[in-house]
């Protein structure tokens, strides 16, 4: 609804715009570091445990090692795998081989390159490709388009701030799945028997976890920590403390893409750190919401209608036949 | 291979190696999937024309991506959306063509203005409820009235419209009846019959603009880039197709009305389609390609076609006819065309990249500004 003078664009407390009094919890969100996701897919599979989303296709793209494609109604959170021929950046595990004393015996090798001196690894030895690897998901922005555009009010705002689907609102009519900017939320199509087939499913950011106190699954999942999850306030402090991080050890490509709250979307509940620019993961660069524009649009709607109605008017004037 | 180095395929073979490289650099592997081209737009489609047939908008623009795959979702709506489009257009200029021809005296053409809208709001209907699968779904709509849904708005403007045509063409059809069939409730009807046609006439701009929003409010490349003209392109084509309706519907002593009405909505419709195509930039192509680009053109043919028919055809019925229909076909290919090309849109993530990307180039990151 258009409340406020900020409900369609600019920064905003979601949750208190759509209407919750002062005693609704902060707004939750994840912070996805996507320099420590080690592409393991323990956060798709907790996903598709703990909300029942069904498995419908199992095929390779060939193109990468991703094999879930994209976020769609039956993938509440993708792993994109992007190899690049580029090098790695000054990133150094420090796990080189130690020091071996040599007893003088007899080796296949020769000796030479017995021991490895301190800084003789050159870049040589890197592999001449990199892995970005990154767990993408709802963004559950705080000028949701998807939301803005549900005409049945099954897509509603949290008391966590997050948006979330009503499965038994829902009419099925699509019109969130062309508004997402960020192509997230989808009508099911498959497999035949599945529930809800025909409604927009996306993430609801575990909704009932939350409810119950409980970390989503998938950041409950995550083994490297690389999906955070708690008050977006406190996310996006930590998300600008470890960017600083990385831009002082060298890692100058590191960026956060979504954090901001005066940005198009007036900030994501979901952001990143990403490693490269948002597209090289299948992010758009600077998506805006449609709604941002609505205003101007049912101003030139209003003045076509108008013409239409002018216009037929005058074909009705002058001569008789 | 990625499109951008396909589409700048014609220098040396050595050349063309390391451009791939450069675009496999910055694409993340920089290559299609097999069923990555649902949508059928051929690469290098414009370059049918031979080089330089068309003079192209926007220089050819290096963009990255994930594996060439889609940024945005297409929408999930097949031929029912654009059917009921056309269909919304047609009834709600066909009430207005009644609602004048109820004012000066063309019975005929009221007639026709009346059945017409009633059968076209019918069938925006059925393919609105065939495309949200059961009926009851459409009941979920008139749960809220939600001034950011476009759909909403638009629910709420068909439920102030329907009724009124509906009694309009009720009317008409009672008008009908010989007056000894005219029973019971049936009786009153006759007394509806202007204040409903009028109401009708009243409540049918909104119909024919809001589908202009309806489409544009999404992140569809090529549907929102349009938002400034598409809702004159959407009205010009509601007035031609109804005119066109008019002209077959009425015999030529009553089609005066309708011939102007043919004439002046296909010259806003195509001067509006101009128009928006000079300001959408890039996302423009998808309108010029493919099933899309065929449409398109169908669709230029026709009404211009139909509106000089219309403007000439002042004595003969066939004429008349011919040229109504060609009206009609002309605004139905038009929201076929515009509903392809921004499907074809969403499917290649140029269209999301490269406009944000020249954006940022422009004016920075979109940011809230006091």
């Amino acid at each position: 609804m258009i409340g406020g003078k900020n409900s369609l664009f600019g920064p905003v407390d979601a949750t208190a715009n759509s209407g919750y009094g002062d005693d609704h919890p902060p707004r939750k969100g994840f912070f996805t570091d996507t320099s420590i996701c080690i592409g393991c897919k323990a956060c798709e599979v907790a996903c598709k445990e703990w909300n029942d989303v069904p498995a419908d296709h199992f095929d390779m793209t060939a193109s990468s090692y991703d094999n879930s494609h994209s976020l769609n109604a039956n993938q509440w959170r993708h792993v994109a795998f992007i190899e690049q021929p580029k090098r790695l950046g000054a990133q150094d595990p420090g796990l080189r081989a130690p020091q071996v004393t040599d007893l003088g015996m007899p080796t296949a090798r020769p000796s030479d390159t017995l021991t490895v001196e301190e800084g003789e690894q050159t870049d040589d030895t890197k592999p001449d490709f990199r892995w970005l690897m990154s767990s993408d998901v709802c963004k559950h922005c705080t000028h949701a388009a998807c939301l803005d555009v549900c005409p049945t009010g099954s897509l509603f705002r949290s008391e966590f701030g997050t948006v979330v689907v009503q499965d038994d609102i829902c009419n099925g009519c699509g019109y969130c799945v062309a508004a997402c900017p960020y192509g997230v939320i989808e009508r099911r199509r498959a497999p035949d028997g599945a529930k809800n087939v025909g409604i927009a499913q996306k993430c609801t950011l575990c909704y009932d976890r939350l409810g119950a106190g409980q970390t989503p699954a998938c950041a409950q999942a995550c083994p490297t920590e690389s999906i955070q999850f708690g008050d977006v306030e406190e996310l996006r402090e930590r998300a600008s403390t470890r960017v600083a991080q990385l831009h002082e050890a060298g890692i100058m490509d590191a960026r956060l893409y979504g954090n901001d709250p005066e940005d198009g979307v007036g900030g994501a509940g979901a952001f990143f750190l990403l490693l490269d620019e948002p597209e090289v993961y299948g992010l758009p660069p600077d998506p805006v919401v449609t709604t941002k524009d609505l205003p101007q649009m049912f101003n030139r709607a209003s003045t076509a209608a108008f013409t239409l109605l002018a216009g037929a008017a005058l074909a009705f004037v002058g001569r008789r036949r | 291979m990625s499109e951008t180095t396909d589409r700048n395929g014609t220098g040396p073979a050595a050349a063309r190696d390391e451009r791939q490289t450069t675009a496999v650099i910055g694409s993340a592997g920089g290559r299609r999937i097999g069923g990555g081209r649902r949508g059928g737009r051929r690469p290098g489609g414009r370059r049918k024309h031979g080089p330089g047939a068309e003079q192209q908008m926007v220089p050819e623009a290096e963009f990255t991506s994930y594996y060439g795959r889609p940024i945005v979702k297409p929408s999930p709506w097949e031929k029912d959306i654009p059917i009921y489009l056309f269909a919304g257009g047609l009834a709600a200029g066909s009430s207005l063509l009644a609602a004048g021809a109820d004012l000066t005296g063309r019975p005929a053409l009221r007639r026709t203005g009346r059945f017409g809208a009633l059968a076209a709001l019918s069938v925006s209907m059925v393919a609105l409820v065939h495309d949200l699968g059961k009926p009851s779904r459409f009941l979920n709509m008139l749960r809220v009235a939600k001034l950011t849904s476009p759909m909403s708005v638009g629910t709420w403007i068909l439920s102030i419209y329907g009724p009124f045509a509906g009694a309009a063409a009720a009317a008409e059809a009672v008008a009908m009846l010989p007056p000894g069939r005219r029973v019971g409730p049936l009786r009153l009807l006759p007394l509806l019959h202007r204040p409903a046609g009028l109401m009708a006439g009243l409540a049918a701009p909104p119909v024919a603009a809001y589908t202009a929003v309806l489409l544009a409010d999404t992140a569809t490349p090529s549907w929102h880039a349009a938002f400034k003209e598409l809702p004159f392109v959407f009205v010009g084509s509601a007035a031609a197709a109804s005119a066109g309706l008019g002209l077959v519907g009425a015999p030529v002593a009553e089609t005066g009305p309708a011939r102007r009405l043919a004439v002046g909505g296909a010259v806003l419709e195509l001067a509006a389609e101009q128009q928006m195509e000079r300001s959408m930039g890039i996302t423009a192509e998808p309108l010029h390609e493919g099933k899309a680009g065929r449409l398109m053109r169908a669709a230029k043919a026709l009404t211009v076609v139909g509106a000089i028919g219309a403007a000439v055809s002042g004595r003969s019925r066939a004429l008349s006819a011919l040229s109504g229909a060609a009206l009609m076909a002309g605004s139905a290919c038009t929201r076929f065309g515009i509903f392809e090309a921004g499907q074809a849109s969403a499917l290649d993530p140029k269209y999301i990249v490269v406009p944000q990307r020249e954006r940022l180039a422009r004016e920075g990151p979109v940011r809230y500004e006091e």
